[in-house]
């Protein structure tokens, strides 16, 4: 019997498998039993009611899909008076995720949803569609501070920040995030992107440009995700183009807690349960007792090419210009 | 194979299956069209007319489908366990479908969606459909002469031989009026005159309109006049098929509002006079 459960924070959860922000419904319980989930991420609610962007709002491309939903959304009173109590029929603890466009509002929206009901509170500084090109709060460590520092006042609970692959720095973000007061991390949104069809020469993507996901961005989430956990004391949950177990074992030993499961609900419905069975099936088959154990359990590679790209933040930082400090080789 | 998974918490909801059936007939039936039958007897028990499955196109070297496809019910055979599709191969999902053969099996996520209800009484319906109308409105024939509903159905196509399913309505009991555009009948004049006919013989007590959005105005008009019960079939690119992803989302008419609703979930049928178009 492997023991599955993990611990972000103070929270225990009974395994490590969630759904990504906006991959998940309570229509989903239609299909599986949700109550075998870890936690329960839903769509993000918003400060004001938002209808979304144009049509098409989705882009198949290779490995993956573009979307730009741009979070249609009832408002935060929708949410208190229909989603929370919707959410009390499930077991797995609820995480609310919100958004908004200034500190302020963010900060209010924040507050009002700390009921109880909602277990933690994802917070998408982040969200690379709503305005301004994708340019978001986690696009920089600055903003970043500033608007944790208001959420967590606003609230007791549990803040995960959800940061953007955009940022040039993300561990600079991710620093930024923890040093602002969030609990945890999740690593991370959607790449903006876009495709174009030659027939018609348009977008594919009414609003033209949109967030990558899906298997084609596994390797660079990763990635961000393993400098992240290096450059945090807090849990950081992996999130980005995992489709089965041996996707989300990859992240969990980058050095993540948990895991989030997203477009790969789209194409299987059940696709986070297969994710839990075929992480307790690989623990049974290696020996691990407790999955907690592979978080970041990862064997040092003889020469780790990584450590001048930011990922060990012992080491000294790489100066532009001088490209002989980068291990180049090392890498490759 | 098949997944029956736990009781859902939600009083309205349906279970959906997720099933890998085995492709029983596979053909064309003319220059555009494929008919496929599956045998997947679990959703053909659940499956009403009007709803769709949500189809995991098969990959291969050339075509990658990367999301699932939505595809309206032609014919639902409970008893049998067989379910029928009639597709055009229009895109990459479509082309990787026509390339399985029989035998081969088909992931399929389903039934999906609220399927057409019918009128108060035994009022007679009239069907309009063109294009993938023909293959959506289908099942309602039988749906609705089991139920007592006499059922006139105008069927619409470029071209006589592109007219489908016009044997197994009549078949089924009901009238077949059908108009092409090579045939110079196929225009909103003559179905308008068409449909006038049928209110005055007292055999339109309810509008059905699926696949062409001059047919869907035509409906909602002679809707309006006769003060008739009426339904719309619509389509939409989706991703998830179950309402989370928002992406399928089209304008209805909700009092003076103009609202989004998700074809998915919310329809893909959904009250005659409140689509904004098709």
């Amino acid at each position: 019997m492997v023991d599955l459960s993990v611990d972000i924070g103070a929270l225990r959860l009974a395994n490590p498998v969630m759904p990504a922000s906006g991959t998940f419904a309570h229509e989903l319980a239609q299909v599986f039993d949700v109550d075998r989930l870890g936690a329960l991420v839903i769509k993000t609610v918003t400060a004001d009611k938002r209808i979304g962007n144009p049509t098409p709002r989705v882009a198949e491309v290779a490995g993956g899909m573009l979307n730009s939903i741009g979070i249609p959304c009832k408002g935060p009173q929708h949410f208190l008076d229909e989603t929370v109590p919707l959410y009390r029929a499930f077991k797995a603890p609820l995480v609310a995720s919100i958004s908004a466009n200034t500190p302020d509002e963010f900060a209010r929206l924040c507050e009002m949803v700390s009921v109880p009901g909602v277990t933690a509170i994802e917070v998408n500084i982040s969200c690379p569609n709503i305005e301004d090109d994708g340019r978001a709060f986690a696009m920089r460590p600055e903003p970043t501070l500033a608007v944790m520092r208001k959420l967590r006042a606003a609230s007791d609970l549990p803040l995960w920040a959800k940061l953007t692959p955009n940022a040039g720095e993300i561990q600079e973000v991710a620093q930024a995030a923890e040093q602002g007061g969030a609990d945890a991390l999740v690593v991370a949104n959607t790449i903006l992107a876009m495709s174009i069809d030659i027939t018609t020469r348009k977008p594919s993507l009414g609003k033209v440009m949109g967030g990558l996901s899906g298997p084609a961005v596994k390797p660079i989430i990763l990635r961000m995700a393993y400098q992240c956990a290096r450059s945090v004391a807090i849990p950081v949950i992996g999130c980005g183009g995992i489709m089965n177990a041996e996707d989300a074992i990859e992240y969990m030993l980058a050095g993540c807690s948990a895991v989030q499961v997203g477009t790969a609900t789209f194409i299987h419905p059940s696709a986070m349960l297969s994710v839990i069975d075929g992480i307790e099936a690989w623990c049974a088959q290696n020996g691990v007792a407790r999955v907690r154990d592979i978080i970041g359990d990862l064997a040092q590679a003889g020469d780790e090419g990584a450590r001048n790209w930011g990922a060990d933040m012992s080491a000294e930082k790489p100066k532009s210009g001088k490209p002989g400090e980068m291990n180049w080789e090392g890498v490759a | 194979m098949q997944t029956v998974h736990a009781v859902p918490p939600q009083p309205d909801s349906l279970p959906v299956l997720e099933e890998r059936a085995e492709i029983l007939r596979h053909e064309a039936v003319n220059g555009e069209y494929r008919l496929m039958q599956v045998a997947a007897p679990a959703q053909a028990k659940l499956a009403r007319a009007g709803q769709f499955f949500h189809l995991l196109c098969p990959q291969d070297d050339a075509l990658k489908p990367f999301f699932r496809r939505p595809m309206s019910i032609y014919a639902i055979d409970a008893e049998g366990g067989r379910i029928s599709f009639l597709y055009k191969v229009t895109g990459t999902g479509t082309k990787a479908l026509a390339k399985l053969a029989i035998g081969e099996r088909l992931d399929m996520l389903g039934p999906l969606g609220i399927g057409f209800s019918l009128p108060r009484g035994k009022a007679p319906i009239v069907i309009l459909a063109r294009g993938v109308g023909l293959a959506t409105l289908a099942p309602l024939v039988g749906l609705a002469q089991s139920e007592g509903h006499a059922v006139t159905a105008i069927l619409s196509a470029r071209s006589p031989d592109l007219l489908m399913s016009v044997e197994e309505t009549r078949a089924a009991g009901a009238d077949a009026i059908t108009v092409t555009d090579a045939q110079g009948n196929s225009d909103t004049g003559h179905v308008a005159s068409l449909l006038d006919d049928l209110h005055q013989q007292g055999r339109m007590g309810a509008l059905y309109a699926c696949g062409s959005n001059r047919l869907l105005k035509l409906a909602q008009e002679h809707a309006t006049r006769h003060g008739l019960f009426g339904e719309v079939a619509m389509e939409q690119q989706m991703a998830c098929g179950l309402g989370m992803c928002f992406c399928c989302v089209r304008a209805f008419r909700e009092g003076d509002a103009t609202v989004h609703r998700r074809v998915c979930c919310e329809g893909p049928v959904f009250p005659l006079e409140e689509a904004l178009g098709w």
